[in-house]
């Protein structure tokens, strides 16, 4: 039996030390919002925070985990009442067919956490590891610069200002 | 001692100091070289530029002359040595940031002999050591090729170095124990190829400045030891001499294709600093890439793949044993991309027991590729190794390259890996 720590709550799972963490949010805690893309680290879609930092749960034993806090997009907000990144998100409407955006909010909030005032390589360089297929990356690098201007910071050169 | 005796003796120690000084200002002197005009970038010859391009590009030179997201040649990439941080200069022809006013004169003087326009010695941080070779009619294409550039209005960050090491009068302390060129001459012994490898690898491409050990002063160690392995940027550059550990041969063709690919599925794919040399060598002259490759192919000639390639056993079992929870975390997080048949493999990528790192003497390069991820640096297309820096203990890092070593990994076991995952960490920042 494993133990986790997940949005803030104690989850538990009979699995194999080596099991990606991906496959126990999805198959035994019905946490869906990461997604399996690749399953190779290539993507981004599994992407949740490890305390505050981003990682590829396709790619993360859940035995290596111990009581570092794993963050999905569930426990970041909800569809009544959505955190501050997934805000940013609907307001740019910065999902198209969706499938990266958990990934993507995953990765921004870890950038925030770190930074609320990244520069826009940062940020860039922080978001790169996600990929979208749809192509709004665009809208995307939009929320983030309007989420960090939500929690009191910026990009502070941003490539297009926030409106 | 008397009272009188001491300030005798004190006297003495201090006149000593004095001249000492004297002597080394007297030495250090050097005049400054008039300043010009910009030279209209009209007035070169095309062909002239686009030879100093090439070098260029063999040379590197915008690894340190570019910062992260900087334009190319304006400088700003900061330097990291045991003393303090030195950053690469300006070498765009702006008038006031960068060279726009030094005439070939003063630009051959600084590549030759490590000496600024104003007289100042420069840091061989800057490997003059090396470029001191070069011939005349490299620098002048050089010379032309960054006086064609775009100007950039840019000025690096001062240099951070420990006291007394602004005051660069001491360098030519430095030049005197550790700067003594000679020139390049053609060995009729051997083909104009190699030759020409020798040429260009000694002096632009200055390869021995990161794959040679280096003594307290930073000086490179040459003779005996050159090409023993150094360290850069928090990576270490393995031997590439008979000393190298490579177990397979390095022969001239596999060291072309690696040095214009990044990649050698016999080996490794270029990694930390090695990336940029192998992106500039891909856009570089064939023939001075095959020349390079020739020679330094011919430098590991009695390295011990070059005889005989070891078998490679996969000792799994038996790291298990020994790495119980090493082995689980490559199951969980490796194994999917590692193993044969799995799409890495399929794209060309070598496969982990042919990695050059698991076979150097230091676990160094192993744990960097597992903390920063690997991109091939030439051919961005396909497959690449992601980070696990924020997915990853030290302790749990230590564990896997331990499994590592000891599944696939030859020569001396490594030591201590916890605590060089945590050196690692700090000095690959």
């Amino acid at each position: 039996m494993i133990e986790l720590n997940v949005n803030g709550s104690v989850a538990r799972a009979d699995v194999d030390p080596a099991t990606p963490l991906l496959y126990v949010l999805r198959g035994d805690l019905g946490l869906h919002a990461a997604k399996f893309g690749c399953g190779l680290g290539q993507c981004g879609s599994c992407t949740v925070l490890l305390d505050d930092r981003p990682v590829f749960s396709c790619l993360l034993p859940v035995g290596a985990i111990g009581d570092h806090a794993v963050t999905t997009v569930e426990g970041l907000g909800t569809a009544k009442a959505p955190g501050g990144v997934q805000r940013a998100f609907l307001h740019e409407q910065a999902g198209q067919c969706g499938y990266c955006i958990p990934g993507m909010i995953a990765r921004a909030e870890a950038l925030l956490r770190r930074t609320t005032t990244p520069t826009e390589e940062e940020m860039r360089t922080a978001m790169a590891p996600s990929l979208c297929r749809c192509g709004t990356h665009m809208r995307i690098l939009r929320a983030v610069r309007r989420a960090a201007v939500a929690r009191g910071g910026g990009i502070v050169d941003p490539a297009e200002p926030v409106t | 001692m008397t009272r009188a005796r001491f300030l005798k003796f004190a006297g003495v120690a201090l006149t000593i100091a004095v001249a000492a000084l004297g002597l080394l200002l007297v030495i250090a002197h050097r005049s400054a070289i008039a300043s010009v005009e910009r030279p209209d970038p009209r007035s070169f010859d095309p062909a002239l530029v686009a030879r100093g391009a090439n070098l260029a590009r063999i040379g590197n030179c915008v690894s340190c002359h570019q910062a992260g997201g900087g334009r190319p040649y304006a400088g700003g990439y900061p330097i990291k040595t045991p003393f303090g941080t030195i950053y690469g200069s300006n070498i765009t022809p702006h008038p006031d940031a960068g060279i726009g006013r030094w005439s070939r004169a003063a630009f051959a003087r600084a590549l030759l002999e490590g000496v600024g326009r104003d007289g100042s010695h420069l840091y061989p941080a800057f490997p003059y050591t090396h470029y001191a070779g070069v011939t005349d009619g490299d620098v002048d294409a050089l010379y032309a090729f960054l006086m064609t550039r775009p100007a950039v209005r840019a000025t690096p960050p001062a240099n951070d170095l420990i006291p007394p090491l602004g005051f660069r009068p001491l360098l030519a302390g430095w030049k005197l124990l550790f700067f003594h060129p000679a020139p390049i001459r053609t060995d009729i012994s051997q083909p104009a190829e190699w030759n020409r490898g020798r040429y260009l690898g000694e002096t632009l491409a200055h390869c021995s400045a990161c794959h040679s050990p280096r003594g307290l002063l930073q000086q490179e160690k040459r003779g005996a030891g050159a090409y023993d392995g150094g360290w850069s940027g928090g990576w270490y550059a393995p031997p590439i001499n008979a000393r190298s550990p490579a177990v397979r041969a390095w022969t001239p063709e596999r060291l072309e294709t690696y040095l214009r690919t990044g990649l050698s599925r016999h080996h490794a794919a270029a990694a930390g600093p090695m990336g940029p040399v192998t992106y500039n060598l891909a856009r570089a002259n064939t023939a001075d890439v095959r020349a390079l490759a020739r020679y330094y192919a011919w430098r590991m000639r009695d390295a011990p793949a070059a005889g005989v390639e070891p078998p490679l056993p996969d000792r799994r079992a038996l790291a298990q044993r020994q790495y119980p929870s090493g082995a689980r975390l490559y199951e969980g997080a490796c194994a999917t991309c590692h193993e044969s048949g799995a799409p890495m493999i399929v794209a060309g990528r070598p496969v982990l027991p042919l990695g050059t790192p698991l076979h150097e003497d230091n676990p160094r390069d192993t744990i960097q590729i597992i903390l920063q991820g690997l991109r091939p640096p030439v051919d961005a297309s396909g497959p690449y190794m992601p980070a696990y820096a924020d997915a990853f203990t030290d302790k749990q890092i230590a564990e896997i390259v331990g499994y590592l070593k000891s599944r696939h990994g030859s020569g001396p076991a490594w030591k201590d890996l916890q605590k060089e995952v945590a050196k690692a960490r700090e000095e690959g920042r």
